[in-house]
């Protein structure tokens, strides 16, 4: 227990800004002045309302002679103020939190896309270039960087403090997030749903580095070719060509320029060919079927793991798309 | 069908094992009840004792990982479905309901004891498949953890919840149909007891959400035994929709728990401060609403979960919606107190306890309802303080302030009144230590449901487990002093605090069948005599 009560102490000398989690990007920054103020804000309603009250327990106390003369037992104008003045200060609390939560999203020019996927019970991370890491993240300081998360079984969350984000890593679909990281150094990340035994284990370190350092890095760790050549390698290795990319058959819809770009559906609709919609159709390709063609692609369920469809993906990236992109979830980005 | 003497008070009206395990009477099965939910909390604390000592030290050295993930999972379980929901509803409102209303029982009282041996085996199945086949995947089931890979008896625990389910969908249709039905001439709605109106609310999501948690068990056991894809993706199933369905009744749940307390809290404030309550009207009519609209923000666990943003947009909004109602009932509470005649004994105290820590838990739901702020603090220790604050700190402060309150109705004696203040005091600080730092190392990044963490967060585990503690006293206590009270306190008399409402115009402990003759209402709720100056 003199561990602990050591423990203790410490943390009663720290002062306070030390003890918060460190700031490496404005969004964080944000993130801890939007909190501030919350924390503010509810340290006066609480106070406000522990002084009305204490205030009233002394005064009103019985057998105390407070003036109790026509005692009230409502009043329009009081319940409604304390019916709009709160919706007027919640009004304000929901659009700066809207504007922040919308900034996570969008797809800033010039993003680096880095590939995520949680696995009972480590984070396995593959960047464009080829470069593979597992419980740890490499990115460059000061360019946007968005990760694309999935899971090969149950459901984790990529938790990065330091950068005040967190996404859920969902088998069967992508989801995504952008950050700028604006301080060098190295910084926890966690796993944030409970995925089983070791949920607690399931760490890693994200480490900033200068730009040139990390394009280094990256020819370092960088045997087997970028993500792409990967993918064309899969590519040919499930036949994909022979129908796709294949000029003479017309069985399949090509896949130059496709990325990025709004593809028509037999039903009359069209859908955004972004990640999401390019898993969807490596693996449940009767789902959605583009106009002019049979449904004739078997499922790769099953087939082709995570893995090997993001690296299909990112090949059918490097082949190009009509720019700039719009954003995988279509939702207003804010500018980092 | 049981001998029970109908001119002898409740408790001596029979004394044979078949006259408590047979009764029909409300008073009786509500009694039935508080002993079944108090082994129950008692068994799920013991469950977050053996967390809290785990989390004194960084490393995993008291249980295993997977005796710790099945500790919490016990510990959710038995308190959420086994402990919170049941709790004022089924103990307090079961007893009071009638008495309140001036009726002699429930609508249907056979159906009532149904309801409690339906609960039983539902809580005894769930405990045994707890224990002997140890499930590990918290409270939430969230598959396809739950479905494809934890090696543990899901299928079974489901089955127990989906039994004591029915139990929840029995008590509160009794409860509506009583409340339609069964109130004495001249009490309309609006001079019905604040507490009944929070029991009608409270029974309307009881019949309406708890049939969307059964089919929700029932799609994952077929999931799991049939192997049918409905969560799974691999099959083209979407583990969103469990999180859909599963927070369409489990956030309204909160509601089921933090309702009834708030009506406790309503007739304490009002019998200890000697005045009718401020906005009876706008009080009423926020239990209905808080009812309505938490029917329509469970999106909002689901932030960063992977549902679109616009989702998440409207869900959020809806959010500060919902507090609205519940930020009324603080202020009108506290504009109570203003002219009142104030005495602070033991029930008071613990509601002013449950404002204080309802006021924290509501605007810490206002951090987490604001979506930017919730991508940082979601699945935390942030959530985990709370929904603690609002569960524990509102539901349970508001149910021990409840069961203190109405004591001398229910066993006819006193309880050790310096005992009780000094308890409710130890429960409010021991809550507090155990609970605020969680705020502070939820903000700091500690994630919740770990084993191991980082060594940073120790002095916040150290405070937390020290609190509880503290908090754990604060319940071993009422259990020796009421237990002796119940047997050798001092003879309470009919209406020993002076509070109105027909509960208190007959003895304590009332008669087999409540009252000697119907009473007849003429007067508004909360008739205290006023001070003209």
């Amino acid at each position: 227990m003199t561990e602990g009560m050591g423990k203790i102490m410490d943390f009663v000398a720290t002062p306070l800004g030390a003890i918060l989690p460190p700031v490496i990007s404005r969004h964080a920054a944000s993130v801890d002045l939007f909190f501030g103020f919350m924390v503010a804000l509810s340290a006066v309603l609480v106070l406000g309302i522990a002084g009305c009250i204490l205030y009233f327990l002394i005064k009103f106390r019985r057998g105390s002679d407070a003036d109790r003369s026509r005692p009230k037992h409502s009043s329009v104008v009081l319940e409604a103020a304390w019916i709009l003045i709160p919706l007027l200060i919640m009004t304000v609390i929901f659009l700066w939190g809207a504007r922040l939560y919308l900034g996570m999203f969008g797809k800033p020019a010039g993003v680096e896309t880095i590939y995520v996927t949680g696995k009972q019970w480590m984070w396995k991370i593959r960047h464009t270039q080829g470069a593979g890491e597992i419980n740890a993240l490499h990115v460059p300081l000061g360019k946007p960087v968005r990760l694309v998360l999935s899971s090969d079984d149950v459901i984790h969350s990529f938790f990065l403090p330091a950068l005040r984000l967190k996404r859920d890593a969902v088998p069967g679909r992508f989801t995504s997030f952008w950050f700028k990281a604006d301080r060098e150094g190295e910084f926890p990340f966690f796993c944030a749903q409970f995925c089983g035994v070791d949920h607690s284990g399931m760490t890693g370190k994200l480490t900033v580095m200068l730009p040139e350092d990390y394009a280094a890095w990256l020819r370092g760790e960088n045997p087997g070719g970028s993500l792409a050549q990967a993918g064309e390698k899969a590519f040919g290795k499930y036949g994909c060509g022979a129908c796709h990319g294949n000029p003479e058959a017309v069985r399949a819809p090509p896949l130059e320029g496709l990325f990025g770009s709004q593809v028509p559906l037999q039903d009359g609709g069209s859908v955004l060919a972004d990640e999401s919609y390019l898993r969807e159709s490596i693996y449940f390709p009767a789902k959605k079927i583009v106009a002019g063609y049979a449904p004739v692609m078997p499922t790769f369920a099953g087939v082709i793991s995570e893995e090997e469809a993001m690296s299909l993906i990112a090949y059918i990236r490097s082949m190009g798309g009509p720019s700039p992109s719009p954003s995988e979830n279509a939702a207003p980005g804010e500018s980092p | 069908m049981i001998a029970e003497n109908p001119t002898k008070d409740y408790l001596h009206a029979g004394h044979s094992v078949s006259s408590w395990l047979g009764t029909t009477d409300h008073k009786r099965i509500a009694l039935l009840y508080l002993f079944s939910i108090t082994g129950f909390f008692f068994l799920a604390a013991a469950a977050a004792l053996a967390i809290r000592i785990e989390l004194l030290t960084p490393e995993g050295d008291f249980v295993s990982a997977e005796t710790y993930n099945r500790l919490f999972t016990i510990h959710g379980v038995i308190m959420i479905w086994f402990f919170l929901i049941p709790s004022i509803p089924t103990v307090l409102g079961n007893f009071l309901l009638p008495l309140m209303l001036g009726a002699k029982d429930l609508a249907f009282p056979r159906l009532n004891l149904a309801s409690w041996y339906i609960f039983l085996i539902g809580g005894l199945f769930t405990l045994a498949a707890l224990i002997a086949g140890g499930v590990d995947t918290g409270w939430t089931f969230y598959p396809p953890y739950s479905t494809h890979f934890a090696e543990s008896a899901v299928v079974l625990t489901a089955t127990g919840i989906f039994i004591a389910g029915f139990s929840s969908i029995i008590t509160g249709l009794n409860f509506i149909v009583t409340i339609h039905t069964l109130r004495a001439p001249g009490l309309t709605w609006f001079r019905l007891p604040l507490f009944v109106w929070t029991l009608y609310a409270t029974s309307l999501i009881l019949a309406l959400a708890t049939p969307v948690l059964a089919i929700l068990l029932l799609l994952v056991a077929v999931e799991r035994i049939g192997g049918m894809g409905i969560f799974n993706p691999l099959q083209g199933g979407d583990p969103l929709l469990f999180q859909h369905l599963f927070w369409f009744y489990s956030h309204p749940a909160v509601y089921i728990m933090i309702l009834p307390s708030m009506g406790v809290v309503s007739e304490t404030i009002t019998c200890f401060a000697r005045k009718r309550l401020f906005g009876y009207k706008s009080t009423a009519f926020a239990s209905l609403a808080i009812a309505g609209y938490g029917f329509l923000v469970w999106g909002h666990h689901m932030f960063t979960a992977g549902q679109s943003a616009y989702s998440s947009l409207i869900f959020s909004a809806l959010s500060f919606l919902v507090a609205i109602p519940s930020a009324i009932k603080v202020f009108n509470w506290t504009a109570t107190l203003y002219k009142g005649s104030i005495s602070l004994d033991t029930p008071m105290l613990y509601a002013l306890g449950f404002i204080g820590l309802f006021t924290i838990g509501g605007l810490t739901g206002l951090f987490l309802a604001a979506l930017g702020l919730d991508v940082h603090i979601h699945d935390t220790y942030f959530v985990v303080a709370h929904f603690h604050y609002i569960m524990v700190g509102g539901a349970v402060m508001g149910y021990m302030g409840g069961i203190h309150f109405w004591w001398p109705k229910i066993s006819g004696r006193r309880y050790n009144e310096s005992m009780g203040r000094f308890t409710a005091i130890i429960t409010f600080v021991g809550f507090n230590l155990t609970f605020f730092p969680q705020f502070l190392a939820g903000y700091l990044g500690m994630p919740r449901r770990y084993w191991q963490y980082d060594p940073s967060f120790q002095a916040y585990q150290f405070m937390s487990t020290l609190g509880a503690t503290v908090l754990g006293l604060g319940y071993l206590f009422p259990l020796v002093y009421l237990g002796w009270s119940f047997f050798r306190g001092p003879r309470a008399g009919a209406n020993p605090w002076e509070a109105a409402g027909l509960e208190w115009q007959t003895p304590s402990p009332p008669p087999k069948h409540n009252f000697s003759g119907t009473p007849v209402v003429n007067e508004e709720a909360y008739a205290y005599p006023e001070y003209p100056g």
